[in-house]
Formats: C-alpha cells, structure tokens, sequence
C-alpha cells in the first residue's frame, strides 16, 4: 500500500503491525549521537534543527554521497539502542520510528499513549534504498560526519509496520518474543 | 627475501576495500537463494530483498550496507618477506585511502568515552599470523556494529561440556539474533583463554558456507546448532521464519585444565569478506 506521510499524521491508526507499506514524505536521519544532542538541547531549553511536532525519524547513518548521487547508501540502524531517548522523543511530538530490530516494552508503551508509529526497513538492504531518497540534505551536527542529521525526501520506501499506535508488535505476534527478551 | 613495496599493498588494500563492501561472496549469495524456497510471505520477501540489494550494489559498484564496519584484517605474513615499514602503518594507510576514496563510511570514533571520530575509519583490526614463504596473504572482514553488538563471551567451567556450549550459543542467538541483521552467521570459538577465544570465533566467520570442518565431531556439532538456531523462529529481520542462521562455524583451542572458554560472533547476512594475496 503507497502512503505519503502528509495525509498520516491525523490518521495514524489506520496502520497494523504486519503490514507492508510503501512511504514517500519527508523523514529526518537521527541515531545515537545525535539522540543525545536532540536531548541536551530540550534540556537546555533551546530549539532542536528541526520541527519534532510530527516528525519522522529515521535511524540511520548513511554513507557518504558519490558524486552526482543524491545520497550514499542509506538503510535502517538497530532501534533499540535508541529505546533510552525515545520515550521523550515522542513525548515532544515526533509521530514516526523508522529502524530496525524489537524495542522494549516501555517504548511499545510510549508508541502507544501519543499514538505514534514505528515502523521497520530490512537492514543491510542500503544500496536499494538508496533509490528511494530523492533529495537529501545536512541539516544539523555537521561534525558528526555519519551520525549529522539530514532531510531525505523519500518516494516508496519499503517498510512494514512493526508497533502500530495500538501497540500491536510483529516481533511479539510473529516470533513469540519474550516480554524480557528484547537485545 | 622478497622485497614488496608499500605501495603495492596499500593500492591492494584500498582496492579490496571497496571490493568487499560492494560485492557479497558468491557463497553467501548460493545460501541466500537456496533459502527463499524454504520461505513465505514477509520472510520471502525480506531475502529477495537482500538478493535484489547485492545486485544493485555489484552493479553499481555502491556499499551493500551503510554499515561498512570496523576494518578487520587476518594477514598471513610470509617470514621471507621484507616490507619497507611497519605492516600496522601500510594496512592503515590502505584502510584510510580505500575509505575516503570510495565513499565508504567512517565508523570508527578514538576513545570509547569521548567519541570523536578518525574520520577516516582507522585504525584497523589487525591480526597477524607469521608463516612460511614469501607471500601476504591478507583477508578482509568489514563488521558492522549492530551484528558485532549482539556477540557474545562466556567463561564456562569444564564440567558444563557440550551441553554447556550448545545452550550458551542457543540463548546467545535467541537473546541477541534479532537485532543483528538476521539471517546470521555464527562464528563460535572453544577453549583457548579469554583474549583468544574471541579472536577464534571472528576467524571462524572466514569460512565458505556450506564447507565442512576438519573435525568430524565439529562438523556433526556445527550440523546440530545450525538446525537448532533454524527452529527459534526469529527468521529474516527477526519478524519469524526458517531462515534464522546461514552457516555455524566452530574453531577450537588446547584450554587450561580449569576453563571452557565460549564465544559467539555474531555475523549479518551481509556476510562480506574478501582474501587477496599480494
């Protein structure tokens, strides 16, 4: 199913753990280091680069561009090491989770009071979504090479919903994860 | 003696720095396709996904992950060879160039704490092992951090035997296989001590899928754990499925009367590695 993010953000319950979707809209790179930041900076009370009311997150680091390519390779990172910062994450606005891998039961949680979507790439598939970013550019935290934020303009991302704002999981309903167990 | 030039190697390691990062072994690539058969619905569509992915990335000479790992590099060093400096600076100076010059990622940061990044993906893994001849024998090993996360190291004691070892590899995958990029390789290394063990379950992962251990008992094992792992249904990108773990390899060592050292590499399906000799 095609989706643009634009007419998402009001209906985000229309999506279901298990289904496969193709996204185009607007999403914004953040991983690690740059969770860090984004949170020290609401910390401080100063303005985030960029609006999280809404917002995509996608968490990745991509390489760097070739030249006339519009990006470098660019698929999904490990989520759950981002399970720490994403509670406050979703708590300033942001509506969507883009990554890889379970997240833990708080973070299901927190998906599920702001009705908030995380939705997964397949990892190491990077050359191939790649062709599906039609814009890129470096927003903020240039000196963290990789982990800096960028503006993708993605068209038919392949993703496929993995905690849907009810708290639906696929890791819980298709692989029995263990409430515990989540690496 | 035979005298090699540095930049000789340094121009072969920058080459086979992109070469590994953009072509998967044909090995890996034969195990995936045999695996989409087994498969149906979203575990299908995720190792056609993967396939679709090496093609394009061999076509296009572009990485197969944004991934592009730490440098791990396995040197089989001849003694009859004389090298101008120090092999460390000559793989390093190769590591630094291959990565800039190919648009490759710069992973690596200097300190674990500060985290301030090399910004040219150095330093390098280096292992080397001396041998007869005169000849380097260099194979690369580009680990992405997400899968290296997930491995694991355990002291057991003696008394724990096989049993010990196939359920510390068994709760090690089912714990931590998820999030690594599945489906797997497992390198799992046996004995020897604390500082080898890890070293000999990462030079395990250099083997050929679908190759046979020297040891027939460990070829039975590797035969064992690799249908047990297949059973956990964690499956392609953990969402369940058949195909948890491509290939388990094992690698053993002498240990001390005492210990039962145990470690568990765990490897992505972007299982990329690539041996040159120079």
């Amino acid at each position: 199913m095609k989706i643009n993010l634009k007419d998402l953000i009001l209906n985000t319950k229309t999506l279901k753990a298990g289904q496969k979707i193709l996204l185009s809209g607007i999403i914004y790179t953040a991983r690690d280091a740059a969770h860090k930041r984004i949170i020290d900076i609401l910390d401080s009370g100063k303005e985030v680069p960029f609006n999280l009311k809404n917002a995509a997150i996608y968490y990745c680091g991509p390489t760097p561009a070739k030249p006339g390519n519009v990006i470098g390779v660019c698929g999904p990172t490990t989520s759950s090491r981002m399970d720490v910062f994403t509670p406050r994450i979703l708590k300033e606005g942001v509506k969507f989770l883009i990554g890889k891998g379970t997240r833990s039961e708080t973070v299901v949680n927190s998906i599920k009071e702001t009705g908030s979507v995380y939705l997964v790439a397949t990892g190491g598939i990077a050359a191939l979504l790649s062709k599906t970013v039609k814009k890129a550019s470096l927003i903020a935290f240039e000196d963290l090479g990789p982990e800096a934020i960028y503006k993708l303009e993605v068209e038919n991302m392949p993703l496929i919903v993995a905690i849907d704002s009810l708290g639906g999981d696929i890791f819980r309903v298709r692989s029995k994860l263990l409430n515990n167990s989540t690496a | 003696m035979r005298k090699i030039k540095s930049e000789t190697i340094i121009k072969a390691i920058e080459n086979l720095c992109a070469k590994a990062n953009f072509e998967l072994p044909e090995d890996v690539l034969k195990s995936l396709e045999q695996n989409v058969a087994l498969e149906n619905g979203i575990a299908k569509d995720i190792l056609e996904e993967i396939i679709e992915n090496a093609s394009i990335a061999k076509k296009e000479q572009i990485p197969l992950c944004q991934d592009t790992g730490t440098a791990n590099f396995f040197v089989k060093l001849g003694h009859d060879v004389a090298l101008e400096e120090d092999i460390y600076n000559i793989i390093n100076n190769g590591v630094s160039l291959g990565y800039t010059n190919n648009y490759l990622r710069k992973s690596i940061v200097s300190d674990p704490i500060e985290r301030k990044n090399t910004k040219d993906n150095t330093p390098a893994n280096i292992y080397i092992d001396m041998v007869s001849g005169d000849k380097i024998e260099i194979t690369f090993l580009p680990k992405g951090g997400g899968s290296e996360n997930a491995s694991t190291l355990k002291m057991l004691v003696p008394s724990a035997g096989w049993n010990g070892v196939k359920e510390f590899v068994l709760s090690s995958v089912s714990d931590k296989g998820r999030n690594a990029c599945p489906p797997l390789v497992i390198g799992i290394g046996i004995g020897g001590n604390f500082a080898s063990v890890g070293l000999m379950s990462k030079k395990a992962l250099l083997r050929e899928i679908g190759s046979e251990n020297k040891s027939v008992f460990y070829n039975k094992k590797e035969k064992e754990l690799l249908s047990n792992i297949n059973k956990l249904n964690i499956g392609p990108m953990g969402m369940g499925g058949k195909t948890t773990a491509l290939a388990v390899f094992i690698e053993t060592e002498p240990a001390h009367i005492a210990s039962l050292p145990i470690a568990v590499s765990i490897q992505c399906h972007s299982c990329r590695r690539k041996t040159i000799m120079v």
